[in-house]
């Protein structure tokens, strides 16, 4: 049989979601946002809520993600994507509102918005990209660098009694009762890219239903920021970050 | 038994040749383009083994720039 013959329309099984836009991606080639960008379309899709989302994007590599994914977007300034997001879901209670934020806003700028909107409980689903480095800034040292790893700023690697120990924070926000749904994933294989889709649709679908903040981690790599290639930076996670960023639920209720 | 045979397209614009895709075909179905590149510079992904391709989407999965399709057949023997 002819390849041809087999690229037909009735024989397509995967397709660019048609939440994601044709506008380029200014993403370093091999970076994890677009994967989690596109299963964020691929979800939006499946359940219907093209009309009803309302995403809050980061400051950080995903500052343009208002660009890529057609849906509502509100841009926060750095940090405070937890503060926009509780005014919107309280202000509209019917809407799926979901923040996008990496480590930097997060874990460092935006702690206290953060760990407040989900101590209050927030009926928000917050997405957290940690690739344990500032992407846009140029490489440098995150609150969630691990030890010994070389930035722009550390570069003989982070040292303890200098910039102190990695944070995990989505750790200290499976403790706050407001979280209802706290886990940690990541979208480097096929396999681990169907469980970060399946964490994503279960927080999007807590959001609807108010059961509390959801918070889903996404383990990532920034290969530019840790100077590897994309495959190279795959495996440096797998050794590397799964040590102290283990993947799996913290919570779920 | 049914065969199941696949094929993917590549959309060679979109495609920034990060290589997620050639690492995660099961099959080593795909490869990057050795000297041809696409308008922004990047060696895109193409069929190198077509008739080996199983339809299994792992490589569309991974892409973090949803630059390919996936198709599939069952082939009745």
């Amino acid at each position: 049989m002819d390849v041809n013959d087999i690229l037909k329309p009735e024989n397509r099984v995967y397709k660019k979601p048609t939440l994601l836009n044709d506008n380029h991606m200014h993403y370093c080639p091999g970076c994890s946002h677009g994967v989690v960008h596109k299963l964020i379309a691929e979800i939006l899709e499946e359940m219907h809520a093209e009309e009803i989302a309302i995403g809050i994007a980061p400051v950080g590599c995903a500052v343009f993600a208002y660009n890529y994914i057609d849906v509502d977007w509100i841009e926060a300034p750095h940090g405070r994507a937890p503060a926009l997001a509780t005014a919107a879901k309280r202000l509209q209670p019917d809407k799926l509102v979901f923040t996008y934020q990496g480590d930097g806003d997060m874990a460092a700028i935006g702690t206290a918005e953060s760990l407040h909107a989900a101590n209050r409980g927030e009926n928000i689903a917050m997405i957290f990209i940690n690739n344990a480095i500032y992407g846009m800034t140029g490489g440098q040292m995150a609150p969630t660098t691990l030890l010994g790893m070389k930035t722009s700023t550390t570069p003989y690697g982070r040292r303890v009694d200098l910039n102190g120990y990695p944070l995990a924070i989505t750790n200290l926000m499976a403790q706050l009762d407001g979280t209802c749904y706290v886990t940690r994933q990541s979208v480097h294989t096929p396999a681990a890219v169907r469980k970060a889709k399946a964490a994503i649709r279960k927080a999007f679908e807590n959001s609807l239903q108010g059961k509390g903040t959801s918070v889903v981690e996404i383990v990532s790599t920034c290969n530019s920021g840790w100077k590897m290639t994309p495959e190279q930076a795959n495996k440096w996670m797998e050794e590397n970050m799964f040590a102290k960023y283990p993947i799996g639920d913290l919570k779920n209720e | 038994m049914a065969k199941i045979r696949g094929a993917v397209t590549v959309n060679t614009d979109r495609c920034k040749g990060c290589n997620l895709c050639v690492v995660a075909c099961p099959t080593k179905v795909l490869l990057l383009q050795p000297k041809e590149v696409n308008n922004r510079g990047y060696h895109f992904a193409y069929m190198a083994e077509p008739e080996k391709c199983i339809g299994c989407a792992s490589c569309a999965l991974v892409c973090p720039d949803a630059c390919i399709e996936v198709y599939k057949v069952k082939i009745e023997e």
